[in-house]
């Protein structure tokens, strides 16, 4: 009986550390309280639920932080600045996913009823959990927008009526890389002949844009090769001899985390020009390239929205959220990469509640009925203008075919401080990507049972 | 009082080798398989069906599995995970291809994982403990790269991921989260009676001597060979089972980033935490490390504790990972062995000595 005594005396001092831990929790950081404390989780008709799933833990934090950190500012700032959209108040609950599928999964099933219609959509921050949420959103009906991320194929919306990977994807991006390879270069014929290397990750994400890179290489006649760079990618240096070896014109920096920082400092070891290092848009953000130093210098990524603070929707953040202590984030981060890729979320996510509230009247809006104004979104670049984010992002229309709405990519580069735009919007080789889009797609149809859309209203 | 074996007596061989040998224990398990069968389905909801449960028992099962391995038999492995990720993509293969029913596709997914774990099993021949679990570690990064590297194994999709087929099982559309979770508790209470019985039985006493001392039992006329084979033969059936059901009735669409080495680990846990060389260790385990975390998070929520978000999502892996330290320190043997104790003060109580 004595050792059950000394149980729960153990028992007790760790229920006392752990309460007192939470204790300290509770005093509030005045930079970061947030906004879900004030209204709490229960809401009212009036109210617009939004479910926030966020990884402000693990190795990717900095991405999920950025991006779940601006996403919810820009729902403060429309409480804050016009008391919500049309009278409605925007209530939002975060859960922590650590980027983990399985929690990603519970997230999703723990808020998708909350709110009075329901969870509106979900932006689940991470492929796989996209991939995990597909098949139980459909049978929920709940949009998932994975922007800039996720399945590819899912932009064919008559296979995937719920699933919106938006503004643009992976294999639209690397159409556009080629293209802006060729502008450099003086002219598509210039691609004849040219050596580019593929440096992907050798994980599914990485490998996803090998079949368009091929396909590329034969239409134009340059000449890829495929490097995979074994996860988590901390050691590339054979590979960066084997480049050596090759002599290519460009390198193409695809990867994820750690490993988009490795080759930048490779190539400047064999002094490999920066400035044609392509970087996909996940390896573009200032905590890729702050860690490589000078050798980060010229380097030069994809990105589907602006960068900096100098935007009036940013300078409102500033003004409206962290002036009145009401920041999710470090307000340090404001204006960086993956902070404004979340004000971007914010805007796609709000403007389409504001054109289903346009049909279905001022209230709290439901997954079908989100459903229905993602497939009919059309945020001009007049309307980008009047929400202050004129240039932050490409205009956007959707349609029930077409759930990607634009493909617009831009190049940024990276000079030495802060990343600089690069020319214009470059549009996609759209023709090209919706072949593949539709043979992987009825692929996906086919070995799920699934009858493709023939109009609008469909399986909806 | 109550708990007690006082005037039971097996009067035949049959009885006396049954797998719960007390009458209460019978009564009991035969409660919790009604509760499981028939009271959660008729209270639990759509997100403890959907999340939790399946979850809940797929790991279960594949912790069963490593826990032959590393439990009864005594040889460690870190590429677990695997295993499953074998038995999901053949699984997949299987009802793509060949179209399959649902259930012979569950068999020969655990069939095939079976084949590939023989393989990584051989090193075992050879060397044992670290060195063991380094080389299955290689399994874990063979295997990964081999589906990463050709994608026929996801039927030749360009994404890379595998989009399980509807099931159906003689008429019945397995469809509903309730449908899964009851695949799921079938497969995972038929396969968890056969682990408890194949642990009591010869080759069971074996393996056990086997982990013991390897020497030893080789000089009492043990063959390490056949047996360490078999044991990883059996723990992988029982991973690529529960691959096979993590895709079908928990996912649907998968990378194989889904079963990455951090799975492994987490599978390693269940079982140190829940007890090696149990099935009941299994159980409690997968309870520990799946259930846990998202109690403490939800308990945060319940609780209404406010703060800045970033600390509160770190708090959880520190009330866990103090949770994890405190059993450990209580109960080295895990969280079977504390329902051992209970059991043995249960028969005491109300008069202990």
């Amino acid at each position: 009986m004595q050792a059950t005594g000394k149980t729960l005396r153990v028992l007790l001092a760790l229920a006392l550390t752990a309460g007192l831990m939470l204790a300290a929790g509770c005093e509030k950081d005045p930079q970061q309280s947030s906004a879900e404390a004030d209204t709490g989780p229960d809401v009212a008709d009036n109210e617009q639920f939004i479910p926030i799933l966020i990884y402000r833990t693990g190795p990717f934090a900095p991405g999920g932080s950025g991006i779940g950190g601006g996403y919810e500012d820009y729902l403060v700032l429309l409480n804050e600045r016009d008391g919500g959209i049309n009278g409605v108040k925007l209530v939002f609950e975060e859960c922590e996913t650590a980027y983990n599928t399985d929690r990603g999964v519970e997230c999703y099933e723990r808020l998708k009823n909350k709110g009075a219609k329901g969870a509106p959509v979900f932006h689940p921050l991470s492929t796989g959990i996209t991939y995990a949420l597909i098949d139980r959103a459909t049978r929920d009906k709940i949009p998932i927008i994975s922007l800039g991320y996720g399945r590819t194929d899912a932009s064919d919306g008559t296979v995937f009526p719920y699933i919106f990977p938006l503004i643009t994807n992976y294999w639209s991006q690397n159409t556009a890389k080629i293209r802006y390879i060729a502008q450099t270069e003086g002219g598509e014929d210039k691609l004849k002949g040219m050596k580019i290397v593929n440096l992907h990750l050798k994980h599914p994400y990485g490998q996803e844009t090998i079949p368009v890179l091929n396909k590329m290489a034969e239409m134009y006649g340059f000449e890829v090769t495929h490097l995979p760079v074994p996860w988590p990618g901390i050691d590339q240096k054979s590979l960066w001899l084997q480049i050596k070896k090759i002599k290519p014109d460009w390198v193409i920096n695809r990867n994820w985390g750690i490993s988009c920082t490795v080759p930048l400092r490779e190539a400047a070891r064999i002094d490999f020009p920066r400035n044609r290092v392509l970087g996909v848009w996940w390896c573009g953000s200032e905590e890729d390239v702050v860690p490589a130093g000078d050798a980060a210098t010229g380097y030069v990524t994809t990105n589907f929205h602006g960068v900096g603070k100098d935007y009036p929707v940013i300078q409102d953040i500033l003004e409206h959220v962290y002036g009145q202590m009401k920041g999710n984030i470090s307000p340090t981060r404001v204006g960086s990469v993956f902070y404004n890729r979340g004000v971007i979320h914010g805007i796609v996510t709000t403007e389409a509640i504001r054109l289903a509230q346009s049909k279905y009247g001022n209230r709290a809006i439901g997954g079908t009925e989100m459903q229905w104004a993602l497939e009919n979104l059309d945020i001009t670049e007049a309307r980008l203008i009047e929400l202050g984010a004129g240039g932050l992002m490409a205009p956007l229309k959707t349609s029930w075919r077409d759930h990607e709405g634009g493909g617009l990519v831009r190049m940024q580069q990276w000079d030495g401080t802060k990343w600089v735009p690069l020319g214009g919007w470059i549009k996609p080789d759209a023709e090209l990507v919706h072949g593949m889009i539709k043979e992987s797609s009825a692929k996906y149809a086919r070995e799920k049972g699934i009858t493709p859309r023939t109009k609008p209203e469909d399986g909806i | 009082m109550i708990y007690r074996e006082s005037g039971q007596f097996a009067s035949s061989y049959a009885k006396d080798m049954r797998m719960f040998p007390l009458l209460q224990d019978r009564w009991a398990f035969g409660a919790l398989l009604v509760f499981a069968f028939v009271v959660i389905p008729l209270i639990a909801n759509d997100y403890w069906l959907s999340s939790i449960l399946t979850l809940f028992l797929i790991y279960s099962l594949s912790a069963i599995g490593l826990n032959i391995l590393t439990g009864f038999c005594g040889q460690l492995s870190l590429g677990h995970a695997a295993f499953m990720a074998v038995g999901a993509y053949a699984s997949y293969n299987f009802a793509v291809r060949l179209h399959t029913p649902v259930l012979v596709n569950f068999l020969l997914a655990g069939f095939v994982a079976a084949a590939v774990g023989l393989l990584f099993g051989l090193p075992s021949l050879r060397i044992k403990g670290f060195y063991l679990a380094v080389a299955t570690l290689a399994a874990q990064f063979t295997i990964e790269w081999v589906l990463v590297s050709f994608n026929w194994f996801a039927g030749g999709s360009m994404l890379g991921a595998i989009d399980t087929p509807p099931m159906n099982i003689m008429g019945w559309d397995v469809s509903s989260n309730l449908d899964k979770y009851l695949l799921t508790l079938s497969v995972v209470v038929v396969l968890a009676i056969v682990a408890k019985n194949l642990g009591r039985s010869e080759v069971g006493r074996s393996w056990r001597a086997i982990r013991d001392l390897d020497v030893a039992a080789e000089i009492m006329g043990i063959r390490l060979f056949p047996y360490k084979l078999l044991a990883f033969m059996v723990s992988s059936f029982y991973a690529g089972v529960a691959g096979a059901l993590y895709a079908f009735c928990y996912l649907g669409s998968l990378e194989v980033t889904a079963f990455e080495l951090a799975v492994s680990f987490r599978l390693l846990g269940m079982i140190i935490i829940g007890g090696l060389g149990t099935i009941l260790g299994s159980f409690l385990g997968a309870g520990f490390i799946v259930l846990l975390p998202i109690l403490i998070s939800q308990a945060i929520v319940f609780l209404h504790i406010s703060g800045a978000s970033d600390f509160l999502a770190n708090a959880e892996l520190m009330i866990f990972g103090g949770l994890i330290i405190l059993f450990l320190i209580v109960e080295p043997y895990g969280l079977a062995r504390l329902w051992q104790t209970i059991k043995e003060k249960l028969r005491l109580w109300p008069f202990p000595y």
